[in-house]
């Protein structure tokens, strides 16, 4: 039987979507509300830090940051193809790793936290 | 004997305008540009809030900004908008048989609404927006 990575690209794929669709939205609302100028008080440095130091706020941050990052970057190279730009293996490769990178960067941050 | 497969001509950079559908398409697939960037800027923030207080602070400082404004409206819209396909195709992925028949596809998404809509204001609570 042939082997196939479809579902290691597609279980984070799935799940990350379903992350952004639920969570990414009152995100953005959050620090958009900080754009604005009316920082909500829960951003504030203490609760964020606190947030962060928690082994729960660790894993709820690193969760949706890094499902999100696969899940855009699995749909960013589909839709690279759609616009034309047909050398899939090569923009699947640098979605990826950029993908990864971010997800590593984000987990190191979080221990430092 | 031959025959010639048949050849659809298919602009590859132009095809989405053919068809509403496509058209549809495309601007639910265009969401990921602006979540993408969007997630950048989340490990940016990760990145501040790691080194700390000042650094922190001038980040959200640094978000007041017109050009910042007009991202967040663009990354809201977008968000939004893949929430709405993304729980509109819940029935389809995941449908829900109960007995003989199926559960109806606006329960499944209806009930997605529901809990998205309540644990936004459960974040936003607990971000002591309110």
């Amino acid at each position: 039987m042939a082997k196939s990575n479809k579902p290691v690209v597609w279980f984070p794929f799935a799940a990350g979507g379903t992350v952004i669709a639920f969570f990414i939205p009152v995100i953005v609302v959050l620090t958009f509300m900080a754009a604005l100028g009316h920082i909500p008080p829960g951003l504030g440095y203490e609760k964020m830090h606190a947030f962060a130091g928690g082994g729960l706020g660790k894993l709820i941050i690193f969760g949706v940051i890094a499902l999100s990052l696969w899940s855009s970057a699995h749909r960013l190279r589909c839709t690279c193809f759609d616009f034309g730009l047909r050398a899939d293996t090569l923009v699947a490769t640098v979605l990826y790793i950029g993908a990864i990178v971010g997800s590593l960067l984000s987990a190191v941050y979080l221990l430092r936290i | 004997m031959s025959r010639r497969p048949l050849v659809r001509e298919v602009p590859p950079t132009s095809w989405y305008f053919r068809h509403p559908l496509y058209l549809r398409y495309m601007s639910r697939e265009i969401t990921c540009i602006f979540v993408a960037a969007y997630c950048v800027l989340l490990v940016v923030g990760l990145q501040r809030l790691s080194s700390g207080p000042a650094a922190w602070e001038a980040f959200l400082l640094g978000l007041r900004s017109a050009d910042s404004i007009v991202f967040h409206l663009l990354a809201l819209a977008a968000s939004v908008y893949h929430a709405a396909t993304w729980f509109g195709a819940t029935h389809k992925a995941m449908p829900i048989q109960i007995g003989e028949d199926f559960v109806q596809p606006n329960v499944i998404s209806g009930a997605h609404y529901v809990v998205w809509v309540v644990l936004s204001f459960v974040i936003l609570y607990l971000a002591g927006v309110f």
